[in-house]
């Protein structure tokens, strides 16, 4: 009787407790004094020079390289956007020949190094000392020297935009094929032809798939322009180069140049997740939180993994 | 024509005093044939549909009535065989004893004859549903914006989406989604409309709104793929029973589904009644 007494009626629902997980909190403690360890014995070490680093961050020779790192990615990414859609749309074609030609591009491009790439635009004199346009049959051309026309920044320019554009491709591509085909019917049952169905319809909704691989991409060309040191196009690492080759003072303007490379990464970054909101504005307000309930959803997943 | 409801589809019949069988029909199907890979879909099909009419294709799965529809409107070529929307062909021009497919230009120009509306509504998602409205009258018309805003909002207003015209169709329920789909092929003032199934793909409890719409079109030359047969029986002029590839028997609902001919329209009629 007591027994029965005991056990009420309606019962409170068994909250859950907490697991405990003693070895995942002891490996991260372990793990961020490790850290910490490393991090102290970067920034107390005198070889950084802490204050030579500091003293070149806003130096006009590294600001003015900055400025070329972010003209060389922004001209190279255009050009290999217009590439790209260009290439993808030929990837596209009922013809075999342009079908093959574009897959061709797209191979040899993404398959050699861009450094070597790089420096053959460079060395394109070698090859071709003039270079001479004119209409066939009628006599009429033009010729310049290849070495006036190639200087490390149109080598730059010329290499980081061809290779970009093979990988542009790629991905614009696969942008348009994630397109349902039923929105070219659509579009085609309201009498849209094939131009105005590539800018009205399915281009608008492939750059939403775009958006994401377009961004790394991005990212990964800001950081190739420093390949350019090595045919001296004149960018950050460049201008970092020349400034420690005199003073030798290699650890610290490689970590101006570092530093620099960071803060462009935070800003695109940035810019990459409001871009991304913005073209998702067609989708239910619960797909597009704002940076800060992602960030803390990002948090609460790495904490579960 | 179940024509005592609507007061303005009954004004216009009166009209049109010539006699059905005087007018030249608005689509006319002649001996079309396709075939996908080894599978003959269309196996010379001959039709012709009355404008100002409502045409009910019924049939089991795979009969080719989709894919007839779609040669209507060009979507689907075809391996012989011609179509002609209004008098004018569609997809082909016959010269020298062979049909050549048209240019690009000369098939748009065609489609714009007819509107769809698709199964799967295919409404474009990146725009709202007044946006998709506007978009053929803009784009492909060149009509002025405002006018084609006042017109499109008055055709959202028809079928019953005044409200949700700013909506992105992501926020619209399935009905809502075919609803604007019909909007959008009638913005286009299509001689003729074509529906593939367009309940098909909806819940149960939305199927009735869209009817709805589709109802108070009559008077409108329609061609409707649809398995309500019930609906069929209550809106359609006329019935098109298809079965592998070509029409077996057409005739008035009464006919095609009281009094089927063929024992194939009577055993289909069986299964899904």
């Amino acid at each position: 009787m007591t027994i029965l007494a005991q056990t009420p009626a309606v019962e409170e629902p068994l909250p859950v407790a907490r697991k405990a997980h003693p070895g995942r909190w002891l490996a991260a403690v372990v793990l961020a004094l490790a850290v910490a360890l490393l991090a102290r014995s970067l920034v107390t070490n005198p070889n950084m020079q802490w204050g030579v680093v500091a003293h070149y961050t806003f130096n006009s020779i590294i600001l003015q390289g900055l400025l070329v790192t972010i003209e060389l990615s922004v001209i190279c990414q255009a050009f290999a956007m217009i590439i790209g859609v260009l290439v993808a749309a030929l990837v596209q074609s009922a013809n075999p020949i342009l079908r093959g030609i574009s897959a061709v591009y797209v191979w040899f491009f993404r398959a050699t190094p861009l450094l070597v790439q790089l420096i053959f635009w460079y060395n394109l004199a070698l090859l071709f000392p003039h270079l001479s346009l004119g209409i066939p049959f009628t006599g009429m051309s033009e010729s310049w020297p290849m070495n006036a026309l190639i200087s490390g920044y149109t080598a730059a320019v010329l290499g980081l935009s061809l290779n970009d554009g093979a990988y542009m491709a790629e991905i614009v591509r696969g942008g348009l094929l994630a397109v349902p085909p039923g929105q070219v019917e659509a579009a085609q049952s309201i009498g849209m032809r094939r131009l105005k169905i590539l800018t009205r319809v399915t281009l608008p909704q492939a750059v939403k798939t775009m958006i994401p691989p377009t961004g790394n991409q991005f990212i990964n060309l800001v950081k190739s322009t420093s390949l350019v040191s090595v045919i001296g196009g004149g960018e950050l690492l460049t201008n970092a180069q020349n400034i420690y080759s005199q003073n030798f003072k290699v650890i610290p303007l490689l970590m101006v140049a570092a530093i620099w490379y960071l803060v462009l990464m935070a800003i695109l970054s940035t810019a990459q997740y409001y871009l991304e909101r913005w073209v998702a504005k067609d989708q239910p307000a619960a797909h597009r939180p704002s940076l800060r309930t992602r960030l803390a959803t990002m948090i609460r997943q790495k904490e579960r993994a | 024509m179940n024509t005592a409801e609507h007061p303005a589809a009954s004004a216009q019949t009166a009209q049109t005093p010539a006699p059905p069988d005087r007018l030249e029909p608005m689509v006319r199907i002649r001996g079309v044939h396709k075939r996908f890979d080894k599978v003959e879909v269309l196996r010379g099909v001959d039709l012709d549909v009355q404008p100002n009419t409502t045409t009910c294709l019924l049939g089991p799965s795979g009969s080719g009535k989709t894919t007839l529809l779609r040669c209507i409107n060009h979507l689907e070529r075809v391996d012989a065989g011609q179509i002609f929307v209004d008098g004018h062909q569609v997809g082909y021009t016959a010269r020298g004893g062979k049909l050549h497919e048209q240019s690009d230009k000369e098939i748009a120009a065609a489609r714009r004859r007819t509107g769809m509306v698709f199964q799967q509504f295919n409404l474009f998602p990146h725009r709202t549903a007044l946006e998709n409205v506007m978009e053929g009258p803009v784009r492909v018309l060149r009509q002025d914006k405002h006018e084609a805003r006042t017109r499109a909002t008055q055709l959202l207003e028809q079928v019953g989406l005044g409200e949700r015209m700013h909506h992105y169709p992501t926020n619209l329920s399935g009905g809502q989604q075919q609803r604007v789909g019909i909007a959008r092929a009638l913005a286009m003032d299509p001689k003729v409309l074509l529906f593939d199934e367009p309940t098909s793909a909806l819940d149960p409890e939305l199927v009735g709104e869209v009817l709805d719409v589709i109802r108070c079109l009559d008077g409108r030359t329609m061609i409707i793929v649809t398995h309500e047969i019930g609906f069929a029986r209550e809106c359609a002029d006329t019935i098109v029973f298809m079965d592998g590839g070509s029409v077996l028997e057409q005739g008035s609902p009464q006919d095609v589904l009281n009094n089927p001919k063929s024992p194939r329209t009577e055993n289909f009629l069986r299964r899904v009644l």
